[in-house]
């Protein structure tokens, strides 16, 4: 669990110029950097990432969301355990407290794609609608990146430049 | 005083303890990896086991006897770790070179009902040609994930479809067929390339 988190802090860090481009929100709700992997041709599903951030004094919830490249979007939540990777559908969608952030990192949670019609490619972007309980819907754009950091694969440190 | 002392003593203690088992095991590294296995309780790897690639050519235990190999499971349905590791599978070859020639790298996938050999062989165009799609019957599956103590299990999902729970590390098998030990993705970099390194030049050796 450490590792994604520290990824998503390294990207909030070096993507800092750029999230000012890409940030998005409505209500009390906050959307940082969406993006979403980049998939492998025909591949069935996609997984998305964000950062949300609940400025409000009252709780919010993501619910879901929908976007015009995939028939549906769904919030997933992967664990590791002995080995052994387990993903579970969050049916209730995720709490985000009052004054909180959540991130939907790798190895976390994430929003599932479910049969986008199209590969997604580094460097192109696709609209998305998210839903949250309170806030509303909130119009969005994912980036298509690689890697959290954007860069080639492998840990925070080195990701984005090969050696 | 004393106690800063002591302490000091200590860490030195260990720190020889710790090099002097750091050197016997990169003396007998296979060795070393096998015992602390058994050690740990943990279920031997390494098996038979035969599967089919996308084109319909049959790969088993047999046929890679030789030859260092990698396996991991995981399924196309999979949006987080299987591509993941795929894409980082690319990338680590890639920064190897010619060395990444020297092993084989094979892809198991644990749902063989929605990744029939045309969907694996649409999917595996993005990563690596080296790397390797197979695919068996339930039961060659099944068969596969016995031999590696591996484990996988179909759970349904709330909204209709299901997931597949699997084991995701990455299996380093020695040119004989046993086990020398994992891969995980969430190590650095120079760990993996180092640990590919180490499996090419055991193909080397088996060839001189
Ligand atoms: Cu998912």
């Amino acid at each position: 669990m450490s590792l994604p988190f520290k990824v998503v802090l390294l990207a909030g860090t070096l993507c800092s110029t750029a999230a000012s481009a890409h940030e998005f929100s409505s209500g009390a709700v906050v959307i940082d950097h969406p993006w979403a992997r980049v998939t492998a041709a025909s591949a069935p599903v996609a997984g998305a990432y964000l950062t949300v951030t609940n400025t409000g004094s009252e709780p919010d919830r993501l619910l879901g969301g929908s976007t015009p490249i995939a028939s549906r979007i769904e919030i997933h939540q992967m664990t590791m355990d002995d080995g052994v990777a387990r993903m579970r559908l969050l049916p209730d969608g995720a709490e985000i407290a009052p004054g909180a952030t959540i991130e939907l990192a790798p190895g976390g949670m994430h929003l599932m794609l479910i049969g986008p019609d199209r590969q997604l490619v580094e460097g192109d972007s696709f609209k998305a609608t998210l839903e949250f309980a309170r806030s509303g819907t909130i119009d969005i754009e994912f980036v298509i990146q690689r890697t959290a950091l954007g860069g080639a694969t492998g840990d925070g440190e080195h990701a984005g430049h090969k050696p | 005083m004393k106690g800063l002392r002591l302490f000091r003593l200590a860490v030195w203690a260990a720190v020889f303890v710790l090099g002097g088992f750091l050197l016997i095991s990169m003396q007998f590294p296979e060795s070393q990896v096998g015992r602390q296995t058994t050690a740990s309780g943990t279920a031997k790897v390494g098996g038979p086991f035969s599967l089919l690639t996308p084109a319909g050519k049959r790969i088993d235990n047999q046929s890679l006897a030789g030859r260092p190999y990698i396996v991991f499971f995981g399924f196309t349905y999979c949006p987080d770790i299987c591509p993941t590791t795929l894409f980082e599978l690319t990338d680590l070859m890639a920064d190897l070179g010619p060395d990444a020639d020297s092993f084989e790298v094979l892809f198991v996938t644990v749902d063989p009902e929605r990744d029939t050999p045309a969907a694996l062989s649409s999917y595996m165009t993005s990563f690596d040609s080296r790397i390797t799609a197979l695919r068996g019957s339930a039961t060659e599956t099944e068969n596969t994930l016995k031999s590696f103590s591996a484990y996988a299990k179909k759970v349904p999902l709330e909204t209709g479809g299901y997931t597949m729970d699997h084991t995701a590390g990455v299996f380093l098998m020695r040119p004989d067929g046993g086990f020398t030990g994992m891969m995980d993705m969430h190590e650095p970099r120079e760990t993996k390339l180092e640990k590919l390194r180490r499996l090419a030049r055991m193909a080397n050796t088996v060839q001189g």
